[in-house]
């Protein structure tokens, strides 16, 4: 391993053969000892955080001149942003997961198909829906011909393979801001969803794409789930993110699952673009933005885990929404801290993530 | 051969004579914009090339431990009315402190996921400080002025171009000579081998960890010394593109030899200035040469050098001593392992 590109060491002690490695072995007995201490700090610091939080929302009593009814619009905005955040990062933790590739022009897939389908829609006069797919798909070709051109031959060097997706991103980055000007631009909502609901209770409404956005993203997470774990092509994936040169070995053509993976891994990027476009909006800087929570919700949720990715997507879409409204007067400004937090005590306790599979 | 090698061990003599003669030769807009800016960066650059060269982590946190220790001097300067001196010592020394709490952080994990842990510490810590008003918001802190002896940045350079000059200097030799020291030898062998290193009792997370607020000194100083030059920061100078920048000089340099960090700098600051002269997407051609080096040449500028001069020396050799010839420097152009360079030495 005198090879730091190329040396594709497992982390956190996993040896290559799944086993603990050497080093961590001796001490296994004192990390759980310490994880179990660590797991009770970190429950009781989410304790403490929805305590405060309810505390707020219930404290001036049930009734509509309460907090109760800003509370429930707030928590469906913040599941809607967990719903984009899914979207967004369930793409990056799948191809991590099968290929341990890194894709740092994560967030460029995602505002390059906000990008397509605000051009599609606003210029040419096409129909939403229409243009979602087409974003879609077209976001899913160019992942999979990045994959293609860059990555496939660079197998197994995983910090190469990121350095080459940076690359990517920078470029990126700049030819979006020559095609799309450096405007803020807002895809406008498709027809039965560009109003407002009334939800029913205490005369609430509230936007309608936003309660699309976390269909959608449940849609998209069921379909994700019974894809990987109930067919036999996923079941191929999960093979190959166990034991890669087995599943080859045993007449699998791995190269084809990786370009589906990376495929499939581009489209969710491009999908999340655009209704991120439609409810957000589309500028420089939001690649950025998205590239940062999705590997935020990757490192938190478990990298490789699509369970770890909703529960990271809903942790970080929640945090970040509380912090922003109820944290205590001129503390505002360092609700950023919140986030660092969760990161810091998820690696912490558990440096693969919540649902990462590790072993140390 | 011996011509030859007497020309190779006075090329960092004439680097380091020619960087000396810039103000003289160059003038006042040369100096301030290409050499001020080549040397901050290049210090920034080299604690990411010493991190990835002798401890293979390569961080994406350097420009915003960068970034926090130009934004403390800021605010503590203009604000406060601290003295420059102390200020600046204070603010690398709480800049070195956040780097011990992210190295104990990310040092659990290696290759890919300390970039993407590191990567997220940066951007927290980024739009966390671009949140808070005392550091100025977007704005960021203007105004902002070295210590008096080093003179004014902006019309009279080159004090200032020489103290850089020195640090940088200072910073490269004290490199060279830390990877020689015990802590430095045993780092690399927690590059190469971790678990045969933690049977021999060393822990590797407390190696990393050290290296790392090593570097968060490093990548302090040189924010210091950004906010000094060019008397304002704000947090957007550090963001997300910035840090590929920081990233994207080390590699076009040479992320496997310390002196790339620098070469790499003054490359990337000839293209920033000179390139939107020729096009307006000066950015997309430092994307483009990023790609290729790393696709092509991933030990970059001084990789080929390094590749360049063995075979020099092989053919200097002749056949005959060919074998046993050339073997101190392998070459470090495509085969990824042919990184070593400095590495290994």
């Amino acid at each position: 391993m005198s090879d730091p590109l190329g040396s594709d060491e497992p982390m956190h002690g996993r040896g290559s053969d799944g086993r603990p490695a050497g080093r961590f072995g001796a001490s296994l007995r004192a990390v759980s000892q310490s994880s179990r201490t660590g797991a009770a700090i970190g429950i009781a610091l989410l304790a403490v955080g929805i305590g405060w939080v309810l505390y707020q929302a219930l404290s001036k009593g049930l009734g509509s001149t309460g907090n109760l009814p800003s509370f429930i619009l707030i928590s469906l905005t913040a599941m809607s942003l967990a719903g984009l955040y899914f979207l967004a990062s369930s793409g990056l933790t799948l191809i991590f997961g099968l290929m341990r590739v890194v894709n740092m022009a994560h967030g460029s897939l995602y505002l390059l198909g906000g990008y397509l389908a605000w051009v599609m829609i606003t210029q040419l006069d096409v129909g939403w829906y229409v243009a979602a797919a087409v974003a879609t798909a077209l976001i899913a070709l160019v992942g999979l011909a990045m994959e293609q051109i860059f990555l496939r031959w660079n197998l197994g060097q995983d910090l190469r393979q990121a350095l080459i997706t940076i690359a990517i991103a920078l470029l990126l980055a700049d030819l979006m801001l020559a095609w799309f000007g450096g405007m803020a631009q807002t895809i406008p909502a498709p027809e039965p969803f560009d109003g407002r609901v009334d939800l029913g209770v205490y005369g609430l409404a509230f936007s309608s794409f936003r309660l699309f956005i976390i269909a959608a993203a449940v849609v998209v997470g069921v379909l994700l789930y019974l894809w990987i774990h109930k067919t036999r092509f996923g079941m191929v994936v999960r093979a190959g993110i166990d034991d890669g040169p087995m599943t080859s070995a045993l007449g699998v053509n791995v190269r084809v699952v990786f370009a589906t993976v990376f495929l499939v891994g581009s489209g969710l990027a491009g999908l999340a673009g655009v209704l991120g476009g439609t409810v957000l909006s589309l500028a420089p800087g939001q690649d950025q933005v998205f590239l940062t929570s999705s590997i935020v919700i990757v490192i938190v949720g478990g990298m490789g885990s699509l369970t770890g990715a909703a529960v990271g997507a809903v942790l970080l879409a929640f945090v970040q929404t509380y912090a922003a409204v109820y944290l205590p007067s001129g503390w505002g400004p360092y609700a950023m801290m919140l986030t660092f937090i969760l990161v810091a005590a998820v690696l912490a306790l558990k440096p693969s993530g919540l649902f990462g599979r590790s072993t140390a | 051969m011996s011509t030859y090698l007497l020309v190779r061990r006075a090329v960092p003599w004439v680097a380091l004579t020619l960087a000396l003669l810039v103000p003289p030769l160059l003038g006042t807009y040369a100096t301030s914009a290409i050499g001020l800016k080549t040397l901050w960066f290049g210090l920034c650059a080299v604690s990411l090339t010493f991190l990835a060269a002798y401890g293979g982590m390569i961080s994406l946190a350097q420009m915003g431990l960068f970034g926090m220790a130009g934004l403390l001097t800021a605010a503590l300067q203009v604000q406060h009315g601290v003295d420059p001196w102390i200020a600046a010592g204070t603010s690398i020394a709480a800049v070195s402190l956040i780097g011990l709490l992210f190295g104990a952080l990310a040092s659990s994990s290696t290759g890919v996921y300390f970039l993407m842990i590191t990567l997220a510490l940066a951007m927290i810590s980024y739009l966390l400080f671009s949140a808070v008003p005392a550091f100025g918001l977007h704005e960021g802190i203007n105004g902002v002025f070295p210590p008096s002896v080093l003179g004014d940045p902006v019309l009279e350079p080159n004090t200032i171009y020489y103290f850089l000059l020195a640090t940088s200097v200072g910073a490269y030799v004290l490199l060279r000579h830390i990877v020689r020291t015990p802590f430095g030898i045993a780092f690399q062998g927690v590059r190469d081998e971790p678990p045969r290193m933690a049977a021999m009792g060393y822990n590797p997370r407390l190696y990393r960890t050290l290296a790392f607020a090593f570097a968060a000194a490093i990548a302090a100083s040189a924010g210091v010394l950004a906010v000094w030059t060019n008397t304002r920061m704000s947090a957007g100078s550090v963001n997300l593109g910035v840090t590929i920048e920081l990233l994207s000089a080390a590699v076009i340099g040479g992320l496997w030899r310390l002196e790339g960090a620098w070469i790499g700098a003054l490359v990337f600051t000839i293209l920033e200035i000179y390139g939107p002269g020729f096009t307006d997407r000066y950015e997309s051609v430092i994307g483009l040469v990023f790609l290729a080096i790393v696709l092509a040449s991933p030990g970059g500028i001084m990789g080929i050098a390094t590749w360049l001069d063995a075979r020099i020396r092989d053919r200097l050799a002749g056949p005959s001593r060919a074998v046993g010839g050339s073997g101190s420097d392998p070459p470090a152009t495509l085969g990824m392992d042919g990184q070593a360079g400095g590495g290994h030495r």
